[in-house]
């Protein structure tokens, strides 16, 4: 498809579609993803927005029995290509996931498994500084510096998501997933993370997976709707959740889903 | 329109849409009462009008907390939220409108001598055009009809030229009988009233454009309001 090679966007997908088995669960989708942005899938349980933010970074190989047909391009390069290597690809495309999954190591550790095994750092010093970048990006830097010996489980559920996302950017991603990344926080760790991804945005193509039509509308500059498996609308968010051109995003976000 | 899922939700937007109707209904009889004072000259009804305003300013307080309660605690998206900061701007607007008639009502006294100047003839149908813009415009709120919201829009050019009119006309009036200036100023005045509440009336009917389709308005940017340049012809 040489329109989709010509694209600008970041992540292109054409056409996908997401089967587990038999069953359909991503019909058609065609989106771009922008760089310097924060895009906002929304939609009810089961409407796929997380099945299709998994393909943009092939965590669907892991599932038995799922297939994605159509393309989706990074940077003008089909991710689903057989030369393409699914690590080196999630290294470029990072994920944050809904429960704050620290690896039972130190602080330090958490952050360093990254970047070592795919060598980004040689010398300690490197890695020391690879470790205070990612966690002050993160905005966990001050919180933590004097005890990165400690247990990253140690942390409150705020700090461990922060300290997850500190995790993804010390590899140095293009893009960032997060799949609800702020339902187990309470609203004033939530209000953190948000102003991280705010933050981020500058220098990752952020994507977020949000039940929270507040916290889509709050984070995001662009909102794509998801209905049974399909992609309803995407535009601008403050269009989205003043105008919807679609019948059923409007229900969906006045509440009248039913 | 589906329900919301939330039922009180759905009574609170009914609610403040009916205390916007409310209103509109009140802000009618009181120019259509203000100028049967006029017309009559009946003082009582003229102070009925004065004394009925302070209902007017009642629900437009009501309007407000209940659109600022909704707005706290249900977060309201896409046509919910341009329904209710509808609601709060519409209020505002009709209550200016009932300020207009109230002003109207007030002059009723201070309009000695009025049937021997030809121009109040034209006051009652100007009158009845302003009245019939602030209906049709809550019709159109009702019922979130934007083609007859574009209509009370297009109407208001009349509203304009009948004021014009009435401008030119009191003015010869004035220098040709100098001893009326003062009852021809008072109903200078009137006109300029229901000219004014044909303007708020244009408002809030781009405030129903928008909250039925999502988009600006732009009728009024086609039209001219000409009313200024009258002002120095």
């Amino acid at each position: 498809m040489t329109e989709a090679n010509i694209t600008s966007a970041k992540i292109a997908a054409r056409n996908v579609d997401v089967f587990y088995g038999q069953k359909k669960a991503i019909n058609d989708v065609s989106i771009d993803i922008d760089n310097g942005i924060v895009t906002a899938f929304i939609g009810p349980s089961g409407c796929g927005k997380s099945t299709f933010l998994r393909t943009l970074n092939r965590m669907n190989d892991t599932i038995a029995g799922a297939r994605v047909d159509g393309q989706i391009l990074l940077d003008g390069e089909d991710i689903y290509a057989p030369s393409m290597d699914s690590v080196a690809l999630r290294a470029r495309v990072g994920m944050v996931f809904q429960k704050p999954n620290p690896f039972p190591k130190s602080i330090y550790e958490n952050i360093a498994y990254g970047p070592r095994i795919h060598g980004l750092a040689s010398a300690k010093s490197d890695m020391d500084r690879i470790v205070e970048n990612a966690l002050t990006k993160a905005g966990l830097w001050e919180e933590v510096k004097d005890r990165l010996n400690d247990a990253g489980t140690a942390l409150s559920g705020g700090q461990q998501q922060r300290l997850c996302i500190a995790r993804a950017i010390a590899v140095s991603p293009e893009v960032i997933l997060m799949d609800e990344p702020c339902s187990a926080l309470d609203p004033i760790a939530t209000a953190r993370i948000e102003e991280l991804i705010d933050e981020l945005k500058e220098s990752f193509a952020i994507v977020i997976v949000t039940h929270s039509m507040q916290q889509a509308a709050r984070v995001s500059q662009r909102t794509a709707f998801f209905h049974l498996g399909s992609m309803v609308e995407y535009g601008e968010t403050d269009q989205i959740f003043t105008n919807p051109r679609e019948t059923r995003t409007k229900d969906y976000i006045t509440g009248r889903y039913g | 329109m589906v329900d919301h899922t939330v039922k009180a939700f759905d009574s609170e937007i009914g609610q403040l849409r009916g205390l916007v109707a409310e209103m509109g209904g009140l802000a009618e009889v009181a120019i259509r009462d203000a100028i049967t004072a006029l017309v009559h000259h009946d003082e009582e009804l003229a102070a009925q009008v004065v004394a009925a305003d302070a209902r007017l300013d009642a629900l437009e307080a009501e309007v407000d907390r209940l659109a600022v309660r909704t707005i706290a605690l249900r977060a309201p998206m896409a046509d919910d939220l341009r329904d209710v900061i509808a609601a709060l701007k519409i209020s505002g607007v009709i209550e200016r409108i009932g300020d207009y008639a109230k002003n109207i009502a007030k002059r009723v006294n201070a309009l000695e001598g009025r049937m021997k100047i030809d121009p109040v003839t034209l006051v009652p149908t100007m009158a009845e055009i302003a009245e019939s813009m602030v209906r049709d415009v809550l019709n159109a709120y009702g019922s979130r009809d934007a083609t007859l919201a574009v209509e009370v829009i297009k109407r208001d050019q009349k509203l304009d030229q009948f004021y014009n009119t009435l401008f030119r006309s009191l003015l010869t009036h004035m220098m040709e009988n100098p001893a009326t200036i003062t009852s021809a100023a008072q109903l200078l005045f009137i006109a300029r009233n229901l000219e004014r509440i044909g303007d708020h009336a244009t408002n809030v009917a781009e405030m129903v454009y928008y909250a039925a389709t999502g988009e600006y308005c732009t009728e009024r940017d086609s039209l001219t309001d000409d009313t200024s340049s009258g002002m120095l012809s």
